[in-house]
This record gives structure tokens, sequence and C-alpha cells, in this order.
């Protein structure tokens, strides 16, 4: 019982961790960034390749694929959505192609097979209540509570948050009164990336390297982000906790084969019953349809 | 109910997270009567419109059309029972021809049950339609796409949807805003006569003069909250409106 | 509208280019007046040689590149597909699902039923298209974005769930099913479905119905201010384009005799789109463009493995940024133009 809380625990801040960055970009520049998926393995991929082909230190490597992860999300509003910004058609399959453009140039540069594992960053476990949880995982629930808090802080505190608020709720205002749309947007898509990449990072040890990883993970954000609410950070929470905790129930009672069923059965059940997620802003999305 | 009364609204709130749009508004309105509603920007006209016509879903409050409960029904519903309006920012169909736009309300529901308005003979009556607020058929006017139109036209695209809707309550929201003298002009004699073949006409205006050339009763609001009702001259001399307007300075 | 080009000068005078639309747009974009013979064969000839053309096709080429025709008939069919349902507003990225299920139903049908293709596949069609649009009913009335979001996913999680309770022959799929007589019929009978779908969307487009479609995607509120039910029509238009895209997916499972899971793959999702895209968003011919472009391209390309998604992947991106009329649209807005010199001093 305590194991499957537990263990239900840090499957909700998996969830948590891949999603945030999606529903951030989200919720701030309107963009569904159809890329996360790729942004996610190329931050693994690419410290794996500063790891092991280059030979940097572990913290090192880390630091610049997040960094640059969030740069190439920059680059990609940039380059690509400023110019189609508005057009949602053309929005979507810009970051649909480019996320499966990249993820598919990953795999002809050879990301298949067991080599690509990154390290966790320590070894060894602990007991807790009676169940051997292993550092990495600690360390992911650690990661995943510093950073919401960190992006709470972030957003009621600083200049460039207040700002990310103000064009999430309304666009023309916020413009009004000096802030810079464009900037911003290329800001929420470049913390997107970043954040995807720090997901990528903590979580890739526990499993391998794979291009499959990036489309099942933009699943799962979507998912999320779809239950729980696009714009709403409570939202992420609650949906990861949902889907985190019937995870680890579904697999004890029935067979982990079932947990895609339990998610699609949630997904369509909050459509009907509340098209825009718990926690998503249900009128305004009836009245933009 | 014994009720004669056309469309009423009793009690109508709605609020956008923290800013109350609407609170508590009610009126009643006869078949064939006219009401004006006038209010600075911001004191939830528009709001007002939404909730009647089914776009915005109130908090709490009532709609009744003809004795009926119409409350959150949703707009293409209340459209068909009778309701048309007209958006505040015209929205057309910019990718289509001008008359194209007034077809696809001549195919709703309510419009087919009509006589002459099938299949083929749709083109002819948007066409005439336009004429009639003022499309020049001799240039070509309703065969342009509607993104090439100027906005005084694309605003009398919408009252042209109302009148192929054959709608009994024609609720137009600010159609004068970004019209010019003489297109104002033009369109209100087309106001005038829906008005004489018995339409119940609703219009939020801030132009008076036109205004109270249409309608016999008028509400004013202010921060959604409905401060005056009466006859226009009664609402313009009252001491509410003057403040509401100039600012409460006294 | 004429526009200025280029200047030349010779011996007798200054000449400047030309350009000018043919006369037979002048009414409208979408009413032609047609003064002349001439005109008529003007717009006739591509309609032509697009359709005899086609038909010709299995006759000459050989079987590789005759069912390199069939794969493009296949994708062109889920492209015109993405179109019809894109030009109601509604944007999909989920094209695998229409086609996973019509090819698991047809193949569900002939497996454990015995049913022939005859059955199979209208069978599979219709009822593929109910289970799609009933699957997209809580979807219909969000905004766009959401639409995009549940049909991406919705395929994927499929392929999940199969491949977990293991119904329908799991990850192995169902094999052995009966292959339909002969290259010939698949061929010409793709061929059919193609100029079905190309001239039928088309068709309905042009009539009144397709204006409501149009207007949706230009502005729902003012379709609903015009009470027009807007979610009854948009799950009508998604029963048309699903039950295209089922269709195509029974047909698929019958010509390759095995359904598995890789009907529901991506590549049947984002190579639509992608052929869309390249020939040109809207009017179905730029689609239909698309597809026999970039299949047989992608044919030719086969040495290079997977590189070609990522080729076909990046044309897409390239092309919505920086060429969002496509191909087709160019072509035909350069077919209806001719240039002249005229003198000016
Ligand atoms: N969809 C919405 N979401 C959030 N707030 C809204 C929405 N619609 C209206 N509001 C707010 O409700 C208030 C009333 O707006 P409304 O548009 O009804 O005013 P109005 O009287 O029509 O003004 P105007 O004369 O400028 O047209 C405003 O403060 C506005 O910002
Ligand atoms: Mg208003």
């Amino acid at each position: 019982m305590a194991g499957m809380l537990i263990y239900g625990l840090i499957n909700s801040i998996i969830f948590a961790l891949i999603t945030i960055g999606f529903t951030l970009t989200f919720g701030i520049s309107g963009i569904a960034n159809f890329a996360h998926g790729a942004f996610y393995v190329a931050g693994a991929y690419i410290s794996w390749h500063l790891l092991n082909s280059l030979g940097f230190p572990y913290p090192l490597a880390i630091a610049i694929s997040v960094l640059v992860t969030g740069f190439f999300g920059a680059i990609l509003y940039r380059f690509v959505l400023f110019r189609v910004r508005g057009v949602i058609l053309s929005e979507v399959i810009a970051t649909f192609g480019l996320g499966i453009g990249f993820l598919e140039l990953f795999r002809c540069l050879g990301l298949t097979g067991y080599d690509y594992k990154l390290p966790k960053f320590v070894d060894g476990s602990l007991e807790l209540l009676g169940v051997y949880v292993d550092y990495q995982r600690l360390i992911i629930i650690v990661l995943g509570a510093v950073l919401l808090l960190f992006l709470w802080f972030f957003t009621h505190h600083t200049k460039t948050g207040l700002a990310f608020r103000a064009i999430a709720q309304d666009e023309h205002t916020a413009l009004n009164f000096g802030v810079e749309s464009d900037r911003t947007a290329m800001l929420s898509l470049g913390m997107g990336g970043a954040l995807a990449a720090i997901a990528a990072i903590a979580i890739m040890p526990l499993s391998l390297i794979a291009v499959e990883e990036g489309h099942h993970i933009l699943i799962l954000a979507l998912a999320v982000g779809i239950v729980g609410g696009m714009e709403s950070t409570m939202g992420v929470i609650v949906a990861s906790l949902i889907f985190g905790l019937s995870q680890i129930i579904v697999a004890t009672y029935l067979s982990p084969n079932y947990t895609m069923i339990v998610m699609l059965a949630a997904i369509i059940l909050i459509l009907l019953i509340r098209p825009s997620g718990l926690f998503g802003k249900f009128k305004e999305l009836e009245e933009r349809i | 109910m014994k009720d004669d009364s056309f469309l009423k609204i009793t009690g109508l709130s709605k609020s956008f997270g923290g800013v109350e749009a609407l609170s508590n508004v009610s009126f009643d309105l006869k078949q064939g009567e006219s009401l004006g509603i006038i209010g600075p920007n911001g004191s939830g006209k528009t709001t007002l419109v939404n909730l009647i016509t089914g776009f915005v879903k109130p908090d709490s409050g009532k709609v009744f059309f003809r004795g009926k409960e119409i409350t959150g029904k949703r707009p293409y519903t209340i459209a068909n029972l009778g309701i048309a309006r007209t958006f505040q920012m015209a929205k057309a169909f910019h990718h289509l021809p001008a008359f194209k736009n007034i077809i696809i309300p001549l195919r709703s529901p309510r419009v087919k049950t009509f006589r002459g308005a099938q299949y083929g003979e749709r083109d002819d009556i948007a066409i005439d339609l336009l004429e009639e607020v003022g499309f020049e058929r001799d240039s070509a006017v309703p065969l342009k796409t509607a993104k090439s139109l100027p906005h005084g036209y694309l605003k009398r695209l919408e009252l042209a949807r109302c009148m192929a809707l054959r709608a009994d309550v024609i609720i137009l929201d600010e159609l004068f805003s970004g019209m010019s003298m003489s297109e104002v002009a033009s369109t209100l004699p087309i106001i005038e006569k829906l008005k004489e073949e018995g339409k119940t006409v609703v219009m939020i205006e801030h132009r008076l003069r036109e205004l109270f050339r249409v309608v016999n009763c008028l509400i004013v609001l202010n921060f959604g909250q409905k401060i005056a009702e009466g006859s226009p001259a009664e609402v313009m001399g009252s001491e509410a409106v003057k403040a509401a307007y100039l600012g409460s300075e006294e | 509208m004429a526009k200025i080009r280029r200047e030349k000068k010779d011996s007798n005078g200054k000449y400047r280019k030309e350009r000018l639309d043919r006369g037979i747009k002048a009414r409208s974009d979408t009413i032609f007046a047609l003064t002349s013979y001439r005109e008529a064969l003007y717009l006739v000839v591509p309609r032509a040689v697009t359709i005899i053309g086609l038909l010709i096709l299995p006759l000459v080429l050989d079987i590789w590149w005759t069912k390199v025709m069939i794969m493009a008939c296949v994708i062109a069919i889920l492209a015109l597909s993405w179109d019809f349902i894109a030009s109601a507003g509604m944007l999909s990225l989920g094209q695998a699902l229409f086609f996973g299920a019509g090819g698991y139903l047809a193949g569900v049908l002939n497996y454990y039923w015995g049913l022939s293709p005859l059955y199979t596949i209208p069978i599979a069609t219709i009822a593929g298209a109910t289970v799609c649009t009933l699957l997209f009913l809580p979807v219909l009335r969000l905004r766009g974005i959401y639409f995009a979001m549940v049909t991406f996913a919705m395929p994927l999680i499929l392929v999940r769930i199969i491949e977990a309770t293991r119904i329908w022959g799991g990850i192995e799929g169902l094999s052995a099913l009966t292959p339909l007589p002969n290259l010939w019929v698949s061929a010409y009978l793709v061929i059919a479905a193609v100029f079905a779908c190309l001239f039928g969307f088309r068709r309905l487009m042009d009539s009144d119905y397709g204006l409501v479609l149009r207007g949706m995607m230009d502005n729902d509120q003012a379709v609903m201010a015009g009470g027009i039910n807007i979610y009854w029509y948009k799950a009508q238009t998604l029963f048309i384009g699903s039950a295209a895209g089922a269709f195509i997916g029974a047909f698929m499972t019958h010509y390759y005799r095995i359904v598995g899971t890789s009907a529901f793959s991506i590549d049947y999702s984002i190579l639509p789109v992608a052929c869309t895209v390249v020939g040109g968003p809207g009017n179905f011919a730029g689609a239909m463009f698309g597809a026999f472009i970039l299949v047989p391209l992608c044919e030719y390309l086969r040495a290079i493995g997977s590189w070609r998604i990522v080729l076909y992947s990046f044309l897409m991106v390239i092309f919505v940024v920086a060429v969002p009329e496509g191909i087709f649209n160019y072509l035909e807005r350069k077919y209806h133009q001719f240039e002249h010199w005229v003198k000016t001093g």
C-alpha cells in the first residue's frame, strides 16, 4: 500500500515534469508545441553526446544541453512560428513537422539500440516506509517540487513572469501596457524547451533514450494537458496525480497493459463532461470556441 | 402565464473572472416595440446581447421569448427561434463573396420553412437583400469577396444576415460605429422600415440622434448595472445618467 | 489587374512587360464567364489530362511503378480527406485513425467471419466512419487546437491498447486475409476512389452545403448567428472525411492481405498533411498533386531509408512557412495569367 502510494507519487511527478513545459508554452503564447517530444529527446540526446562523445563532466553537460534546447525553442519561434503566428493550421503543422523531422533525424544519426542511456545522478537507494526507492526517483520528486515552486515564484514575482501572465490573460491589454508579445512568446518557447530538457535528463536515466520516447512523451503531455486544462498549473498537478496514481493502481490490480486504456477513457470522459479540462478556462473556451 | 411580453429578461448576471460585466439586469419588451441600450464603454452592453443570444451563458437570471424560457440555449437555436443579432466587430466570411455570406443564414432551418428559399433561388434572394442594404448591384459589389469590402459594408452585411433570417427580434450591436455619415443616413431608413414591418428592434448605439429616431424606450447601463429606464427624454434628463456619462464630480 | 514586371528597350522604343489575369475570372473568384470555345477548352484541358492520364497510367507502368501509383492514390485519398475536414476548419493530425479504423474493421470482418472484400470494404467504410465520428464528437465543441491534439493522440493510444490487450492479433496483427482479385482491380479501384473524392469534394464545396463549411472555417460564431447548427455540420463533415479514410484503410487491408498496428502509424497521419501542404491546401487538386509528387519521390528515395521522413517533414515545414499557397496553387495562378509586351515610349 505504501509502495503504491510512493510509486504513484513518483509517477505523478514524472507526468507533471513532462507536461509542465508544454503547458507553460501553451498558456502564454497559445501555441501547442507539437515539437515538445522532440525537445525532450533532444535534451537527453545532446547531454549524452556531451558526456560520451566530448567527455564533458556530467553537471556541465546537463547545463549546456538545457540551455541549448531552450535556445532551440527560442529559435523555433523566431524563425518559424513568428512567420505564421496566428494561423493555427500553420502553427500546428510547423511544430508537428519539425518535431517529427528532428526525431527522425536523431534516428538517422544513429539514435537506436541500447547504448544510449544517461547515467543516474547518484546510485543506490533508500528505504522509505518499507519500500526501496532509488535516489534517482527521489531526485525526481525533489526536482519536480522545486520546479513547480520556481515556476510559481517566477510568474508571480518577476517582471518577465508577470508579463507572461499578462499576455496569457489578455493579449491586447498587455500590448497596450507595453508588454512585447513576440519577445514573450519567444521566451515562453525557450523556457518550454529548457523545461523539456530538464525533465528528460531527470527521467531518462530510468530508461533508454529512444526516438519513440518523443512520441510517447507528447501523448502523455497532451493527455495531462487536456484532462487538467491547458493553461493551468493546478490542472497539470491534479491531472498528473490522477494519471500517476491510477496508472499504478491499474498496473497492480489489473495489468500494466491497461494503463493506456485508462488514459483514453479519462480523456474522453473529461472531454464529454468538461471540454476545457478540470481547471481550464471553460467560459473563455466556450466563447472563443 | 397571462404574459403578453415578447422578449423578457430577468435578473441577468455575468462575471468574467473578477470583472462583473453585468449584474442583475431585467427588462420586458412587447412585440413591435423598440429598445435602445446605451452606456459608457465596457458597461456590459455587448455582454447583454451575448447572454440573450446564447453566445455566453449567464451566471444567473433568465431569458424568455414568447413566454418560453430560452436561457442557455445554443446560439443557433435562438437564431432559429427568431432572435437575430449583429456583431459589434463585424464577423464576415472573409473568403467568400459578399452574397455567399447571406446564403449561409438562408440555409438555416428557420428560413427553409419559408417559401422561396430553395437552392438556386438563394443567390437571387441574397443579392436582392444586399441591394436592399445598399450594396450596389450595378457595380457588382455583392460579388466582391468580403475581405475586399470596406468596414461600413461589412456592418451592413451583418444587418443583411439578420434580415435574411426573417427574425422577429433584431439586435443591433453598435451597427453604426465605423460607418460614414452617408452610410448611416442610408441605413437608418432600413431599420425604420423593419420596425414598420412589426419587427422588434433592440439597438445599442453611441450615436444618440439616430438612436432616438428609432427607439421609444431606453435603458442605460453603467458598470454592468441598469441605472435608468424609460422614454428617451426622461432618461436623458436623469441625474444618474448625466453622472455616469460626465463622471460624478459633484 | 495588370502588374508591371520588366522593361526592355529596342530600336522601336521602350516596352514594359505586363501580366494580366485571363478574362475568364473577371466577375468573381468563383464565377466563370465563358465567352468562347477556346476558353472552354482552356478550362477543360487540365482536367481532361488529369483524368485520362491517371486512367492510362496502370497500362503503361511496370508492376513496381503501378504499386507506387496505388500508394500515391492511397495517400492522395487520405490527403483529400484531410483537406476536406480542414476546409470546415477542423485540423486533423490523425488521419491514421480513420485509416486504421477502416483497416482493422475490414480485417476483423474478413478474419473472424470470413466475409469477402465485396462486403468488408463497404461495411468497414461506414462503420469506421461512424466510430471515428463518435470518438471525436466530444471534441467538436472545442477550438481547432484541441481537435488537433486529440486527433494526434487517438491513433497512438489505440495502438498501445491493441498491443496491450492483444486483441485483433496484437502486435502481429491479422494476416492471410482475402486478397483483391488482381493488381488491375486494385489499381482501378483506387483510381476510381481518388476521382470520386476529388470531384465529389470539389462539387460539395462549391454547393451551398460547402459554403456553410467554408463559413465555419472563417468564423463559426457568425455561422451560428445565421441559425446553423455548426456541430451537426462538423459531425457530417467528419463522417464524410473519415469514410474516405476508412475506405482506403479497408482497401489496404485486402491489398496487403494483412492488417497490424502499423495501420495506425504516424506515417499515415503526417504524409497526407505533408502532401496537402506541399501541393496547396484548400482546393483538393493541390492535395492530390502533392501526393503524386511526394509519394513517388519517397519511393524513389527508398534507398535512403528513414531519411525520407526527415525530408518530407522538413519539406512540409518549409512550405507552410515560405510557400503557404503550395505548388499547385502557384502553378494554377500562373496558368490563369499571361504576359505580353506593351509599348511605353
Ligand atoms: N469574453 C470575455 N472575457 C473576459 N472579459 C470580458 C469578456 N467579454 C467582456 N468582458 C468584460 O466585460 C466588461 C463588459 O464588456 P462589454 O463588451 O459587454 O462592454 P460594452 O458595453 O459592449 O462596451 P463597448 O461600448 O466598448 O462595446 C468589460 O470589462 C470587458 O472587458
Ligand atoms: Mg460592446
